[in-house]
C-alpha cells in the first residue's frame, strides 16, 4: 500500500493535469451565458469540486461524486 | 506474466490486437455477446453472430496461440425489441452446447427500461434452467446505482447462485453492494472515460482480491487491450508480488470460469528452482 509521500511523489503531476484540464474546461464555459449557467450537469461539476476540495472528506471522494452523479433509486 | 482478458469483443477488433495480446502474455479471451455497433433487425443476424464468436474467432486467435471461448446472449442495448429477443432467446440453448460458450451474458440492463428488464429475467430464468455461468452488464453512467440495484432484485428473487454470476462494470459506489451479497465483481478498463487502471488497483486494495475479476475495454470506442496490462504494471509499482498479479489477473478468471468445465486452463503458481 501506498504511503502519503508516495502518493504525492507518485501522483502529482497526474493530479495537476487532470486538475488543469477541468480548470481550462470550466474557462471555456462562456460566461454570459445564462442557458450555460442553469445546466444541471454544471451544477453537478461545481458540487463535484466542492466534494474535491473539502479537507474533511475521509477516502470515498470517487465514491461520493459517484453517488452525486447518479439517478436516485427510488 | 500470463494474462486471462475475460471481457473482449473480438469482433470489433482487428487481427493485430491478437498478435499484441500474445505478444503481452493473454493466453486466453473470453468473448461476450454484445451490440453489433448498430441495432440488428433479424433473429438470424444475431445467430450469424454467435457461430461468428463461437467458430470463426477462436480461429483468429488460434494463429496467436490464444484460447478464445465466448458467450451466447442478446444484450441489453438491443432487448428493446422484446419480440425479436424472444426469437433468439429460443435458440440460444443449441448454441450453449458447443465446446467453448461457457455460460450466457452480457445480459442486464442498459437504460434500466422494462422491456430490458423482461429480456434480462427471461435470459435469467434460461440461465437458472441449464445451471449456466452468468454475465451481467451495468448501465455506465447516471444510470449504473439504479441499474445495479434492480439487477441485485432481480437476482435475488430468482434465487440465483451468487457463485456462479459475474456483475460487470463495478465501481466504487456500486462494488461493496456486489461483493457483500456474494457475487463476482468485474472492473473494465478504459483508457479516456469510465473506470481507469489507478481506480481498479484503489479498489483491488481496498476490498481485496477475492471475487474481482479485471477486463481490458475492447469494443467498438476508444478502448483498450493493454489497459490490463497497464492495470497489473500500477499493481505491481504499488509494491504487490508477482503472485499476487498472477492471482489477479490469471488465476481469478480461471477461478470463476473453470465451474463450466469447457474451461481448461488451470490455475498458474510461481516456484523457486
Amino acid at each position: 500500500m501506498l504511503t502519503e509521500t508516495n502518493v504525492m511523489d507518485r501522483y502529482f503531476l497526474d493530479c495537476r493535469c487532470a486538475l488543469l484540464e477541468v480548470a481550462a474546461i470550466m474557462d471555456r464555459l462562456p460566461s454570459s451565458d445564462a442557458a450555460c449557467a442553469a445546466d444541471e450537469r454544471l451544477r453537478l461539476l461545481r458540487q463535484a469540486i466542492a466534494i474535491l476540495a473539502d479537507p474533511g472528506a475521509g477516502p470515498d471522494r470517487a465514491e461520493r461524486i459517484l453517488h452525486l452523479m447518479s439517478d436516485p433509486i427510488g | 506474466m500470463y494474462y486471462i482478458q475475460p471481457h473482449y469483443h473480438g469482433i470489433s477488433r482487428t487481427t493485430e490486437d491478437y498478435e499484441r495480446m500474445a505478444h503481452a502474455g493473454v493466453v486466453a479471451v473470453a468473448e461476450p455477446s454484445f451490440w453489433a455497433g448498430f441495432d440488428r433487425h433479424h433473429p438470424q443476424t444475431f445467430l450469424d453472430y454467435f457461430r461468428q464468436i463461437s467458430e470463426f474467432e477462436p480461429t483468429r486467435a488460434a494463429q496467436y496461440g490464444i484460447r478464445h471461448f465466448c458467450w451466447i446472449a442478446v444484450n441489453p442495448k438491443e432487448a428493446e425489441n422484446v419480440s425479436l429477443a424472444r426469437e433468439v432467446i429460443a435458440s440460444m440453448p443449441a448454441f450453449l452446447d458447443r465446446p467453448t460458450v461457457l455460460g450466457i451474458g452480457e445480459i442486464g440492463l442498459n437504460k434500466n427500461s422494462a422491456n430490458e428488464l423482461k429480456v434480462f429475467r427471461e435470459q435469467m430464468e434460461l440461465a437458472i434452467r441449464r445451471n449456466q455461468l452468468v454475465l451481467i452488464h451495468t448501465p455506465h453512467l447516471r444510470d449504473k446505482l439504479k441499474g445495479t440495484k434492480l439487477t441485485l432484485d432481480l437476482l435475488r428473487e430468482l434465487r440465483a447462485d451468487p457463485a456462479r454470476v459475474w456483475i460487470d462494470h463495478v465501481e466504487e459506489h456500486t462494488i461493496k453492494a456486489v461483493l457483500d451479497a456474494g457475487y463476482w465483481a468485474g472492473m473494465t478498463l478504459y483508457p479516456t472515460t469510465k473506470m481507469s487502471t489507478s481506480r481498479a488497483v484503489d479498489m483491488l486494495e481496498r476490498y481485496g482480491i477475492d471475487r474481482l475479476l479485471v477486463n481490458s475495454s475492447a469494443d467498438w470506442g476508444p478502448s483498450s487491450p493493454s489497459t490490463l496490462y497497464d492495470c497489473a504494471m500500477e499493481y505491481r509499482r504499488r509494491g504487490h508480488t508477482e503472485q499476487e498479479l498472477i492471482d489477479v489477473f490469471h488465476n481469478n478468471p480461471v477461478r470463476f470460469l473453470r465451474q463450466n468445465p469447457k474451461w481448461d486452463i488451470g490455475l498458474l503458481g510461481l516456484t523457486t528452482v
